[in-house]
């Protein structure tokens, strides 16, 4: 079980270059299907060894971007390296690359066994060497038991894990997953989430993981690259994305939050009844304040502290958080999150530190 | 769910076809075959096995089931051979064309079996459209004489009429095969002929095998070709069984022959069954 995960470390580290070495470059790459402009202009770097997630809502073009990788479509322009080689110009079989698919697309006429070993047959390795890959795979996945099985025998999660064991035994140099916790429920979820998470840490194979969801993208990722309509609108790791949204899609789609439409003049940004001291330039701005920076008011302001009153309006039970609506003198309605059982007067006074009110760029209306 | 009146009257007329067409027949036809014809030409409603006996002491009868059973085989074989790649083509790279080119292969089993097996004759005789061409661009100087009145002939026709019948279930395994496998064989790093023979191949299997049955068990017991286009060296066994009924009056060989056949066609279908069965994963 360990010879096979450090197999696979040693040839990671064997190939690692200089610091934080591009393992894959994506560079320019648009793609359309017909009149359909699925991906523009897509630019995006994958270093060795690292967990990158594509995030986007459905139709963003995330999948389509994972098939080009993999080589199951061909862009339309721009290209795509694997250090010194055009991975493009290359079929998919030829491509070191291997995919876990949405629905992890087992062969259904081969034993759990025969489809892990199945890339190393077609490659004719020596049938020994085989064996003993596969079988080191299968423990790593915990599906030894089941080796013989057919894949309709066995559960959603255990083919999941013999589709992770079927592309890793081949030592691929970049592991593409396709929303492969989608059809999982959620508990089993959270908790492959994590596995996948420590087993991509061990094997140091670098993985590209497609997902929908913020949350999964939050929890596994070192890099999160999110796609909107084609588009690539930030890459960045969870706590950079979530704390320095770059624009509103993002801060929206990313957790909570509120999007405040103010004014700077001469160093001060007015919003609403608001206003404090800034450093960003004269004219229209757009901020993002998370929820959870928002609080009821106490004790005495300070010139970082911003401060206004307002009413209660709507309240929304989340465990041990709740999200309050209130309705500020300017009108404007802020959504806090304070912690669960504060008791609230309907007459409120909120504040939050200026330096929490993150600008971002306003992200054009798309369909 | 249903009152058991209506269920009555809806089942009613099947079962009444099913008995007067079918079970009556074959029960009759099971009877005949232990009875005998008198010197008299009646049937003597006596019970023995003379029938089968006769069958297999005479050559004539299982060495026309013989060849009967060879030329299925190589329409068979013919088919399939024509039907798979022609089916391939259509599930995997026909694209946008696919629709009007399975309408162009269901079109034939709508015109008649006769005036296909009739075009055979004007295209292989003697004078036909193929000897002529032949003599023409002088590559024969006399009319080839094997085409028509042949098995060849037989074959030809035959696969030319049943090869539908093979595309159909072929071509409909192959686009059961969830397009992702293919993806998965690829992405594993198999050449395109790897995956035709690892992936392709062994899940298309139970649309080869009802296609193999089809074409077997039709041309098997096909009759017009070699009485058309068959001459006195393609007679089938489903002539000997006209002739028998008909000019012959023996009724009772007749039905011993059919009989044999029955349990040939049964148990064909059976274990075509049973390797469909093996080799479905849905």
């Amino acid at each position: 079980m360990a010879t096979f995960k450090d197999s696979l470390r040693t040839q990671t580290a064997d190939s690692q270059g200089p610091a934080n070495p591009s393992l894959l470059s994506i560079r320019n790459v648009a793609k359309s299907f017909g009149r359909n402009q699925v991906l523009r202009n897509v630019s995006l770097d994958v270093a060795e060894g690292e967990f990158l997630t594509i995030l986007g809502e459905s139709g963003s073009g995330k999948t389509t971007l994972l098939r080009i990788i993999a080589g199951f479509e061909t862009a339309n322009s721009g290209e795509l390296w694997m250090g010194s080689e055009r991975l493009d110009r290359q079929p998919p079989y030829r491509r070191r690359v291997n995919t876990v698919f949405q629905h992890y697309a087992l062969f259904p006429h081969l034993t759990v066994e025969q489809n892990v070993a199945y890339g190393l047959r077609v490659a004719k390795r020596p049938e020994a060497e085989t064996r003993q890959r596969v079988a080191e795979a299968l423990a790593m996945v915990k599906m030894t038991a089941q080796a013989s099985a057919k894949p309709s025998r066995i559960s959603g999660g255990q083919q999941q894990r013999v589709a992770l064991a079927r592309a890793l035994v081949n030592r691929p140099r970049l592991l593409l997953l396709d929303e492969p916790l989608s059809a999982l429920d959620a508990n089993l979820r959270r908790q492959m989430q994590v596995e996948l998470k420590s087993l991509q840490r061990e094997v140091g194979t670098a993985f590209v993981f497609v997902t929908h969801d913020q949350e999964e993208a939050m929890v596994m990722s070192d890099h999160i690259a999110l796609l909107r309509s084609g588009e690539l609108e930030q890459v960045a790791t969870p706590r950079e994305i979530y704390s320095r949204p770059a624009t509103s899609y993002v801060a929206q789609f990313i957790g909570h939050t509120n999007l405040l439409k103010g004014e700077v003049h001469a160093g001060t940004v007015r919003c609403g009844a608001m206003s404090w001291r800034t450093e960003l330039p004269d004219g229209p701005v757009l901020l993002s304040l998370r929820p959870e920076h928002i609080r009821p008011a106490q004790g005495s302001p300070t010139s970082a502290i911003v401060r206004v009153r307002g009413h209660f309006l709507h309240q929304a039970f989340h465990g041990a958080t709740e999200l309050i609506r209130v309705s500020t003198d300017g009108g404007m309605v802020l959504t806090m999150r304070v912690p669960s059982g504060s008791s609230l007067s309907d007459h409120l006074e909120i504040e939050f530190s200026a330096a929490d009110a993150v600008p971002v760029r306003e992200s054009p209306e798309r369909s | 769910m249903f009152s058991r009146a209506y269920k009555t009257i809806v089942t009613a007329p099947p079962l009444v076809w099913v008995t007067i067409f079918l079970i009556v027949p074959y029960a009759l036809m099971f009877c005949y075959s232990f009875w005998s014809v008198s010197s008299g030409q009646s049937i003597v409603h006596s019970w023995n096995l003379q029938n089968y006996h006769e069958l297999l002491r005479k050559p004539v009868y299982w060495e026309t089931l013989l060849r009967s059973i060879w030329i299925a085989a190589r329409v068979t074989v013919f088919s399939l051979a024509l039907g798979y790649p022609l089916a391939y083509f259509l599930s995997f790279y026909a694209g946008r064309r696919k629709d009007l080119l399975y309408q162009l292969v269901i079109i034939p089993l709508w015109v008649s079996y006769l005036v296909r097996a009739y075009a055979w004759k004007t295209i292989l005789g003697s004078d036909g459209v193929l000897n002529t061409l032949l003599q023409y661009v002088h590559l024969t100087s006399h009319p080839l004489e094997f085409l028509l009145y042949s098995p060849f002939a037989v074959v030809l026709t035959l696969t030319h009429i049943y090869t539908p019948f093979t595309i159909l279930p072929i071509y409909a395994a192959l686009e059961h095969i969830p397009r992702n496998l293919v993806e998965a064989s690829t992405d594993l790093g198999a050449t395109p002929t790897q995956t035709f023979w690892k992936v392709i191949l062994p899940l298309s299997i139970p649309g080869v095998v009802a296609g193999a049955t089809f074409a077997f068990v039709l041309s098997l017991g096909d009759f017009l070709a070699p009485l058309l286009l068959g001459g006195p060296s393609g007679i089938m066994i489903s002539n000997v069984v006209v002739s028998l009924f008909g000019a012959a009056y023996n009724w009772p060989l007749g039905a011993a022959i059919s009989l044999g056949m029955l349990v040939i066609v049964v148990s064909l279908l059976f274990l075509s069954e049973k390797l469909e069965k093996r080799w479905s994963f849905s």
